[in-house]
C-alpha cells in the first residue's frame, strides 16, 4: 500500500510536470519569438568593430541573466536518457530558452543603442546540495552596447 | 566609470593602463526562496528568486571591481569577463575581472 502510494505520487508529478512544463515552455517560446522580432534592429554580435568605433560616443556594459528550471518530467526523462547515453533533447530546450532569454534581457537593457558587440555567455547549473539533482540552469549574457548618441 | 567588454572604449583613446582589477561574491544556493524553487522544479519555468540573487551577485562583483579601479585612479574598465565556479556544494562564486584604464 505504501509503495503504491509512492508510485502514485511519482506518476502524478510526472503528469503534472509534463503538462505544466509543456504549457510554460510553449508560452515562453512564444514570448521569446515575439521579443526577438521586436529587437531585430538591435544586432548583438560576438565580435568587435561591427560598427565604426570612431563614430561612437557612448559605450556601456550590458548584462542579461536568466535562471530556468527543469520540470519534473524532463528531469526524469533526462536521467533515464543519461543512463543510456545519447542526445538529451529534454534538456536542450531548457538550455536554449535560458540563453535566448538572457540575450533578450541584455538587449532590453541596451534600448536606444546601435549595436551590442562582443557578446559572451557564462553558463552554470544550480544543483541541490543534498542530492546531486540539477534544479536549473543559469545563464549570463553580456556585451558592450555602443551608440552614436551621447548619453 | 565606463565599463566595456571589448578591448577599448569605443570613441575614446586609452592613455594609461593600470592592470587587472577584479571583484567576486560567493552566494549560497540555500536561502528562503529555496522551498519555492523546489515547487517550481516540478512544473518548470523561470526561477525568479535565483535570477534576482544572481543579479545582486553580479552587481556586487562589479561594484567591488569598480572600487578597486577607482583606487588606482582609473576612469574605465575594459575587456570585462564574468566567470562562475562552485566553491562548495550549495555555494557558487561569481567573479568579474577586467583591465583598469584611463581614457580620454
Amino acid at each position: 500500500m505504501d509503495s503504491l502510494f509512492q508510485i502514485g505520487i511519482f506518476v502524478g508529478l510526472m503528469i503534472l510536470g509534463y503538462f505544466t512544463g509543456r504549457y510554460i515552455e510553449t508560452n515562453h517560446y512564444k514570448s521569446i519569438r515575439h521579443r526577438e522580432k521586436k529587437h531585430i534592429k538591435l544586432p548583438a554580435v560576438t565580435f568587435s568593430h561591427s560598427v565604426d568605433w570612431s563614430e561612437m560616443k557612448n559605450a556601456k556594459l550590458v548584462v542579461g541573466i536568466a535562471v530556468i528550471s527543469i520540470d519534473y518530467y524532463k528531469a526524469v526523462v533526462g536521467s533515464i536518457r543519461s543512463f543510456f547515453g545519447g542526445r538529451v533533447t529534454a534538456h536542450e530546450s531548457v538550455m536554449d530558452r535560458a540563453r535566448r532569454e538572457a540575450v533578450l534581457r541584455m538587449k532590453e537593457e541596451a534600448i536606444g543603442f546601435d549595436a551590442i558587440e562582443n557578446v559572451r555567455f557564462e553558463t552554470s547549473t544550480i544543483s541541490d546540495s543534498s542530492d546531486k539533482r540539477i534544479i536549473g540552469v543559469e545563464v549570463i549574457a553580456y556585451g558592450t552596447a555602443v551608440s552614436k548618441m551621447v548619453a | 566609470m565606463i565599463l566595456t567588454n571589448v578591448s577599448a572604449v569605443p570613441g575614446m583613446t586609452i592613455v594609461e593602463h593600470f592592470g587587472l582589477v577584479s571583484g567576486s561574491t560567493v552566494r549560497s544556493k540555500h536561502f528562503g526562496k529555496d522551498f519555492l524553487a523546489s515547487l517550481k522544479n516540478v512544473v518548470g519555468g523561470e526561477l525568479k528568486g535565483y535570477t534576482e540573487l544572481l543579479n545582486e551577485a553580479r552587481e556586487e562583483s562589479v561594484a567591488r571591481m569598480v572600487k578597486q579601479a577607482k583606487a588606482l585612479g582609473a576612469n574605465a574598465i575594459v575587456n570585462i569577463r564574468f566567470s562562475t565556479s562552485s566553491v562548495a556544494s550549495g555555494a557558487a562564486e561569481l567573479y568579474a575581472y577586467g583591465t583598469a584604464v584611463l581614457v580620454k
